[in-house]
Order: C-alpha cells, then sequence, then structure tokens
C-alpha cells in the first residue's frame, strides 16, 4: 500500500464496431516514491491506454473508465476537475511518449518549444524562460545547448529529439515521469544513451519513473520492481530480480523466451481465436487460448493475483494449486 | 459442386455480406439514408418520366396559348408557363436530362481524370510534370468561362455545355488520385507486387486503384450534385440547353420574365435543384464517413 | 556442392540529391557503398544493423526493384542485371521476399485467395480450380485454415498475416527467401511460431535465407552466417557462433553490447555509443566508424581500413584487427 500513487479496481472499457470490449482491468497498482516501476506488456495488452488514463488523456469516446481510483498525493486523479488535473500534467506528472517525430511540432524551434511549456507553467520572464531552457538542454546531456536551443526538430537526430521531449517533459519539475516506449523508434545504441539518461536523471532529480516498454529484457535492467500486463490485467508482478530469477506465469516465462516443456506444434487456429469478443469479465484466464500449461479450471475462473513470495505475485491457477508457505490466501496485493 | 460454381458462390457471398456492411454503416447517418432513398426516387422519376408525364405533348413545346401562365391547379400541379405548357412535365422530364446530363459529365470525367492521376502519380517523374501541369492549366479555367468559349466555338447547346463541364472537372479528379497513388505507392504490397513481377498496368489498376479510390467516390457523388447546379447555371446564363428544352436552369432563366406576375413558375425547378443538388451533398458526406473508416480497419 | 549461389560484388547504389534551380546533381546519398557478399546454398545469411546501414536499399537491389549504380549480383551464375525479359520472369521466380509489416504487405483490399494467388497468375496459365487447389496447399503449410480463402488481412492477427506473406513468397517455389525484419511487428509468441515456421520451410524445400533483423535473439537462432553493416558497408562478417562469442569489429562489439538480453545484470552493463550515425550523405573520412568509435586512432581517420582475414570464414574491417607475423597488433 503506498500513499504516494496507488492504482485500485480500475477497470476501462472501450467501444468498438464488435461491442464494449474491457481493456483494463487492474486491482491494485502502487508506486513507491522514487523508484523506478517497470510495466512490461506488448501490443495489444493496453499499457498506453494506462498511461494516458493516469494523465486523463484518453480520448473518450471510444474509451471509457467503467470504475476505479488514482491516487495521487492523497487526491483521486480520475475526479479531478479539467482544470485541476491541467495543474498536474507537466508540474507534477509528466509523459514521453514513443515517437519522438510526431511529439515535436516541426514549424517552431525546440528552444521555443521548451521555452513555451516553461512560460505555460511558471511565470517567468523570456529572459528567465530561455535561461531555464538552457539548463534543461545542458541536464538531458545534449552538446552545444546555445545552438541546440535555435534548431528545428527536423534538423536533429531522432536521439536528440527524443532527449528534448524527456528535457519538456522535466522542465516543469514533475515528479513522476510516465515514460511509453521511449526508445521504441531509435537505434539499438542510440536507445542504451536514452535510458542511461533517464536513470542518471532519476537520481540527480529524485524523480519517480514509471516505465513502459514490450521489450522484457529492457524493462528488467532499468526498474526495481516490474508488473506484466496481459490483456489488461497484471498477471506477474515482483522485483525484477524475483521475476527474472524465478518467473512463474507461463507468459512471462514465454516472454523471457523460456520455452515451455511441452513444444507445441504448429496448429490450426480455431475461430475462437481470430476474433475477440464481449466475454464476461471473470469467466475464463485471459491468457488461456496460448497457455500450455492450462488446466480445466482455466476455463471457468480468472485467476487474481496471489502472493508467492514477500513482493511476488502471480495470477495463475497454478500458483494457487501449490502450496506456499502458509500465506497463501487470495488478496490482491 | 464443381470447384468453379462454388467458388462463384462463396464469392457472391462474399461481396455481399461486404455490401451488406455498408448499407449498415450508411442505414446509422438516418440524414444520409434519406438524401438516398430521394436520389433513388429522382432516378426512378429520371427513368419513367416519359411514360408518367401527365401532357407529354408539353415537354418540348405544344402551345396551349388558351392556357397560358395558369396558377398551380389539380390539371395543372406545378401551373403552365406562358406558352400553356404545364410545368410539372417539364420539370418532371427535366430530371432526366439533369440526371443525365451530370451523370455523363462525371463518368466522363471520371475515365479522362483518374487514368491520368494513375499514370502521373505511379511514374512520377516527367510524366508526372507533364500531366499535373496540364492540370494546373485546365483547372485556371473557370467552367462558366470554359462554357462560354465552347459556346461561341461550336454554339450553344446542351451537349456543348457538358462538353465544357468534363473539360473543367477531369482535372480535379486526377490530382486527387494523383495524391493518394504518390503515397500508395510506397506500401509493401506494392513492393511485393513489383517483386512477384505483376505488370505495372495490373499494379495500377488492382492494387493501387482500389485503395485509393474512397475520396473519388466521394468527391464523384457530391459532383454529381454540382454539376447539375453548374449545368442549371449554364443554361440560365444562355449557354447551355436551348428552348425548347426542358432543363431546370432553362425554365428558371424564362421564368425571370414572369417573376412578379406567376410566382409558381420559377420556384418548382428551383426547388428541384436544390434539392437534388442537396442530397447528393449529403450522401457524398454521408460516404465519407462509410468509407473512411473502413479504410483505416485495422 | 558449396558454390556460392549468390554473389554480390562490389556493390555501390547511390541516390542522387538534387538542388538548385534547375536542378542538379549536388550531392549523393551512399545508400549501398561497396558490399561485397557471397551466400552459398541453403546458408542463412543474417544482416544485421541500424538504420541508415543500408540493408533496405541492398535488398532493394538484389530484388532488381532498384537499379545499382556500380557491382554486380550473381545469381546462379547469372548476372541479373542483364537479364533479357524471359530470363527476368525466370529471376522473379527464384527469389521472394517477406517484409516486416504484415498489414501494409498484403493488399488490404483483396481477398487471401487473390492475394497468395497473384503470384500464381501472373507466371503461370492455371486455371481457377488449380490456383484455389494450390492456395490451399500453400496455406496449410503455414497453418492457416482453408476457410481463410476468402476472408481480408484485418480479419487476422499480426502473426496469422505474416504465415499468409510467407505462403504467397513460397507460391512460386523460390530458392531464395529474402526475410526483411519478418518478426518485428508481431507479438512475442508468433514470434516464435513464426520462426520454427521458417526453419520447418528451410529444411523442407532447400531454401536460401537472407535474414535481416535487429532483433539478435532472432538472427542467432536462425543465421548461419552473418554480416554486420554499418553506413553502406558490410563491417564484419563470418560464422554466427563465431561472431556471436567473439565480435571482432568495434562497432559489432557495440551493437552488441547495448542491447539487453535475458544475461544483461543492470543498466551499467548496456554500453552506449557516443553520437549518432553521421548521414549517407556525408561519409565520414576514413574508416567511416571513427567519429564514434571508442577505440579509434589515428590512421583511422584518414584511411580506409582493409578487409582483415580473421580466420577461415570470419573478416572484419579495421585496423586494430591487423596483427604482424608473430600474432602482435601492429597498432
Amino acid at each position: 500500500m503506498s500513499n504516494y500513487f496507488e492504482i485500485k479496481d480500475l477497470k476501462i472499457n472501450f467501444e468498438t464496431s464488435e461491442g464494449i470490449k474491457n481493456v483494463i482491468n487492474i486491482n491494485e497498482l502502487d508506486l513507491h516514491k522514487g523508484e523506478t516501476f517497470g510495466i512490461v506488456g506488448e501490443s495489444g495488452s493496453g499499457k498506453s491506454v494506462l498511461a494516458m488514463s493516469i494523465l486523463r488523456i484518453l480520448p473518450s469516446p471510444p474509451a471509457f473508465i467503467k470504475s476505479g481510483k488514482i491516487m495521487f498525493k492523497g487526491k483521486n486523479l480520475l475526479e479531478l476537475k479539467e482544470k485541476e488535473i491541467q495543474k498536474i500534467r507537466g508540474k507534477e506528472i509528466s509523459m514521453i511518449f514513443q515517437d519522438p517525430r510526431s511529439t515535436l511540432n516541426p514549424v517552431f524551434t525546440v528552444g521555443q518549444q521548451i521555452i513555451n511549456v516553461i512560460r505555460y507553467n511558471k511565470f517567468l520572464t523570456k529572459k528567465d524562460a530561455e535561461k531555464e531552457a538552457l539548463r534543461m538542454i545542458k541536464l538531458v546531456k545534449l552538446p552545444d545547448a546555445k545552438n541546440t536551443l535555435h534548431k528545428y526538430p527536423n534538423e536533429l537526430s531522432g536521439g536528440e529529439r527524443q532527449r528534448i521531449i524527456i528535457a519538456i517533459a522535466l522542465s516543469c519539475g514533475a515528479e513522476l515521469l510516465i515514460a511509453d516506449e521511449p526508445t521504441r523508434n531509435l537505434d539499438v545504441t542510440i536507445q542504451a544513451g536514452i535510458l542511461k539518461l533517464i536513470n542518471e536523471l532519476k537520481e540527480e532529480l529524485e524523480i519517480t519513473v514509471l516505465f513502459i516498454a514490450n521489450n522484457v529484457n529492457l524493462v528488467f535492467i532499468v526498474s526495481g520492481r516490474v508488473a506484466v500486463l496481459y490483456k489488461g490485467k497484471i498477471i506477474e508482478i515482483g522485483t525484477s530480480q524475483e521475476i527474472r530469477e524465478e518467473p512463474i506465469h507461463p507468459y512471462t516465462r514465454g516472454l523471457l523466451g523460456i520455452v515451455s516443456p511441452a513444444e507445441r506444434e504448429i496448429k490450426n487456429l480455431t475461430e475462437a481465436n481470430l476474433k475477440e469478443g464481449i466475454k464476461a469479465e471473470n469467466s475464463i484466464c485471459p491468457f488461456f487460448y496460448e497457455c500450455e500449461e492450462r488446466i480445466e479450471i482455466c476455463k471457468k475462473i480468472s485467476p487474481t493475483l496471489t502472493k508467492v513470495n514477500n513482493g511476488h505475485w502471480v495470477s495463475c491457477h497454478r500458483v494457487i494449486d501449490r502450496e506456499v508457505d502458509n500465506e497463501s490466501t487470495s488478496i490482491s496485493h | 459442386m464443381s470447384k468453379k460454381s462454388n467458388y462463384y458462390n462463396i464469392l457472391i457471398k462474399r461481396r455481399l455480406e461486404t455490401l451488406k456492411e455498408y448499407l449498415y454503416l450508411l442505414k446509422q447517418n438516418k440524414l444520409t439514408f434519406a438524401a438516398l432513398i430521394i436520389i433513388l426516387f429522382l432516378i426512378i422519376i429520371a427513368i419513367i418520366a416519359p411514360i408518367i408525364v401527365p401532357f407529354p405533348s408539353h415537354i418540348y413545346g405544344a402551345v396551349n396559348p388558351q392556357d397560358k401562365l395558369l396558377s398551380p391547379s389539380w390539371t395543372y400541379l406545378f401551373g403552365t408557363d406562358e406558352m400553356g405548357r404545364d410545368l410539372f412535365s417539364r420539370v418532371l422530364y427535366g430530371t432526366r436530362i439533369s440526371l443525365l446530363g451530370s451523370l455523363i459529365a462525371v463518368a466522363m470525367g471520371l475515365l479522362i481524370g483518374v487514368p491520368l492521376g494513375l499514370m502521373a502519380g505511379f511514374y512520377g517523374g516527367f510524366i508526372d510534370e507533364f500531366v499535373m501541369r496540364i492540370v494546373d492549366m485546365f483547372l485556371s479555367f473557370p467552367p462558366l468561362l470554359l462554357a462560354m468559349a465552347i459556346a461561341a466555338f461550336l454554339g450553344p447547346s446542351l451537349q456543348n455545355a457538358i462538353i465544357a463541364l468534363i473539360v473543367s472537372w477531369w482535372p480535379w479528379y486526377t490530382r486527387l488520385i494523383r495524391g493518394q497513388v504518390v503515397s500508395i505507392k510506397e506500401r509493401e504490397f506494392v513492393r511485393a507486387a513489383h517483386a512477384i513481377g505483376t505488370p505495372s498496368w495490373q499494379i495500377m489498376y488492382k492494387h493501387i486503384l482500389p485503395n485509393c479510390i474512397s475520396p473519388v467516390i466521394v468527391q464523384a457523388s457530391m459532383d454529381l450534385g454540382g454539376i447539375i447546379l453548374t449545368l442549371a447555371a449554364l443554361s440560365f446564363l444562355g449557354l447551355g440547353a436551348q428552348a425548347p428544352i426542358p432543363e431546370w436552369g432553362l425554365i428558371v432563366n424564362t421564368s425571370r420574365t414572369y417573376f412578379l406576375k406567376a410566382w409558381w413558375y420559377g420556384i418548382f425547378p428551383g426547388m428541384a435543384i436544390f434539392i437534388a443538388v442537396l442530397c447528393f451533398n449529403l450522401l457524398g458526406d454521408g460516404l465519407r464517413e462509410v468509407l473512411d473508416p473502413k479504410t483505416k480497419k485495422y | 556442392m558449396n558454390q556460392p549461389a549468390l554473389v554480390i560484388k562490389n556493390l555501390k547504389k547511390y541516390f542522387p540529391v538534387y538542388s538548385g534551380f534547375p536542378p542538379r546533381v549536388k550531392n549523393w546519398i551512399k545508400a549501398v557503398d561497396g558490399v561485397t557478399l557471397n551466400i552459398k546454398k541453403v546458408e542463412t545469411l543474417g544482416i544485421v544493423g541500424e538504420s541508415g546501414c543500408g540493408k533496405s536499399t541492398l535488398v532493394n537491389t538484389i530484388l532488381r526493384l532498384e537499379k545499382p549504380t556500380s557491382g554486380e549480383v550473381i545469381l546462379e551464375g547469372k548476372d541479373i542485371f542483364h537479364l533479357n525479359k524471359r530470363e527476368m520472369s525466370r529471376l522473379r521466380k527464384e527469389i521472394q521476399i517477406v517484409f516486416q509489416d504484415p498489414f501494409w504487405s498484403l493488399n488490404p483490399r483483396w481477398l487471401i485467395k487473390d492475394i497468395v494467388g497473384e503470384p500464381l497468375r501472373v507466371h503461370f496459365n492455371l486455371s481457377l480450380g488449380e490456383i484455389l487447389s494450390k492456395v490451399e496447399k500453400l496455406l496449410g503449410m503455414v497453418g492457416i485454415p482453408k476457410t481463410a480463402l476468402y476472408k481480408y488481412p484485418h480479419e487476422f492477427s499480426g502473426g496469422e498475416r505474416q504465415r499468409i506473406a510467407i505462403a504467397r513468397a513460397l507460391a512460386l517455389e523460390p530458392n531464395f527467401v529474402i526475410l526483411d525484419e519478418p518478426t518485428s511487428s508481431i507479438d512475442v509468441f508468433s514470434q516464435n511460431q513464426i520462426l520454427k515456421l521458417l526453419k520447418k520451410l528451410k529444411e523442407e524445400f532447400n531454401l536460401t535465407y537472407i535474414l535481416i533483423s535487429h532483433d539478435l535473439s532472432v538472427v542467432k537462432s536462425m543465421a548461419d552466417k552473418i554480416a554486420i553493416m554499418y553506413l553502406g558497408k558490410v563491417v564484419e562478417y563470418g560464422p554466427a557462433k563465431k561472431v556471436f562469442e567473439s565480435p571482432a569489429h568495434p562497432y559489432t562489439n557495440a551493437l552488441f553490447k547495448a542491447i539487453p538480453d535475458a544475461n544483461t545484470k543492470d543498466i551499467n552493463s548496456i554500453i552506449a555509443l557516443e553520437g549518432e550515425v553521421p548521414s549517407a550523405i556525408n561519409i565520414p573520412s576514413g574508416c567511416r566508424f571513427h567519429t564514434r568509435c571508442p577505440v579509434a586512432r589515428e590512421i583511422c581517420h584518414k584511411e580506409e581500413p582493409p578487409v582483415i582475414k580473421l580466420s577461415e570464414e570470419h573478416e572484419a574491417v579495421c585496423f586494430l584487427l591487423k596483427k604482424g607475423e608473430r600474432g602482435e597488433s601492429l597498432l
């Protein structure tokens, strides 16, 4: 339980041409101040929806937050009025996205863009704002800060643009940074630089980072604690060390490339697999169709997060089956 | 069942399914659907006009001086004009002229404009430059001016007005398609077709065209309305249909002189123009909504 | 028996950059700047490189979708840039490609049966029934049920679409298949399935693969030999196992160390390279990697390094690897 940041019973639905689809169903997720928390999820897992819901920038329709709370420093972000949440965006919680090309406005210089954000959120004169912008550019370790101020986004490379975006995100003193696939579109050698930068900034500025990516190894080396997201549900959560040493959920193991004992032949796909329709929320484990270790009960009841170890929780019937200490009760974190 | 007939069965079923989906989407927007119904209604009228018209001889001009300029009555639903002709019959028949005229103009415009746009976009380089400069040239001619020139040259007539409109309209389609083609030809399925060895014309017409036809369909359906309007305008100015053809614009033109005496004269053809153009515009709008999300299908 | 089946000799592809009015050629984008590779039959060559290294252009040129500025590509003894029409059409049947993007590589307006059947319709004069049976068979080979014939691409998941793309690539029974990032846009589980499928098909049909991927685990699991490309040139080439165990070129080393895998301890174990990839218009003098190389020396600025043979089939392009007669480094 954390008083800093906590998501409780969050359910988000999407209106599609095929009916209402449940996209996020998280019982509990919390962040401790100053940590880097990683979320691993592939496309379709709902990770971006989750990120956007925190800052309330989900397009609604088609997305609808059905129920739940997102508590940040004692306030429920989902209940704040638009004016109030605007004060939080940028100043307390900031977000960086995956495509550095489209996040920056091509007709303004990067300096102008940083300055605009600073002046919107703080009352500074033009000169002071410029000084701040310079400071931020140096903070993200871009060489030749003075000249960079006057460059347009298309004059910078992908890695440089992403650094500018990080600068913008942190320019107003945000203490929680949500990084949604920040290195997805970058070359591998550049990616390493950005990851290191985020890590250094976290230490320097003492911020909390929520790091979201689909590459499980990436998330592990950056984060202290990790949650694995599958089809909108958290199926495993724990410290990155724990999960690395002993990944329990079949999906997590698959992500890590650990092949399950029974090799699956390339089988013809069932019609049910091809379409995802409306499903009653708790009728079946979301991973059922792809799971190689499923048992009868997996078809009938969706498992809930169960404690395996101190800090390591898994949502799988096989764990509930096991005998794990005396504390094997099905409480959600 | 032989493989071949089985194949066609399933194919037809599939196509019908797709059509049903489109219709369903169209129905969602009440306005569009209403517009579609009205247009179908107009088409039916246009087809059976010669049969249902109450005074067929009045269409082109039996003169009936004793009944001139009568206000609407049960015999003459829209009243009569200065020559005693039943306006209802003339306006009804005018549907045929307007719809047919605009259909021909749009169809020919597409027939000329689309292949040119495909080639310009696909081949790029010199062909692209050449075609687009010609397009620019033609786009600088206002249809009215062009119609006047053609009228002066060939003499004013309905056919010449339609020719003028075809000449003014085809460049829009070229420009529209070329822009689409340029972006689509970079898509991987086009590269795949090249790698397979598919001949260029097949790539253009079977691969690229189906993917960029939607904006053209939307534009064309709105143009059906626009051409009706421009045709009427040309006739109004005396450059299009000449008497005694019962073209709506021409009737409105003639009604000007009797405007104060016979209120019914210009109103009905005017309303016919209004309804037809409005419905085509609404249909075009609705089609845009229907066709767009389809192309974004993920 | 082990004659190279595909020989690429000093291939160069430059794109002109026009500027001024009237448009004159001011500069050249040197996308591929002298690539030489020998690929043996039934081998899988993995090509690894970041953006701008020229791998896409290389592939396009091999497929004859681009004309080379200079150099040769010899497929089974024939120079592919000097073929007559019939030979050209035969070439298309020899070498096919599976693209990265499973959505846009299939025409979204076409039914699956038309997509997979297209190569057959273009090259052969088959009856409708024959084409349908062949398409069914091809889909069966990749694990897609017959019901797919009359469906559209958007009705399938990424992994399934990729399989359909593979079925299409195999329709003409090619000997060579180029796999351009075949698993990048797919989820992890489908990735494994696709790789298994590709391996099975390779054995069944004696295929030679050219696999382009930035995902090292994919390359590790599939490639016999790998070539590392940087800014239009191959900087290292050799048996996959060897190169992974002991990368010789500094860039290869940096590349491998920048990618986290299951054994990477923490963020301090990955290495970031300074700077960015230079533009292909302004290729650095001497060794093109010297601007970012952590161990660059004076000579690296001035001269282009020679190809150093490290062992039977392992070679790299770097001054630091030059060894004297007694195996000592010459720098």
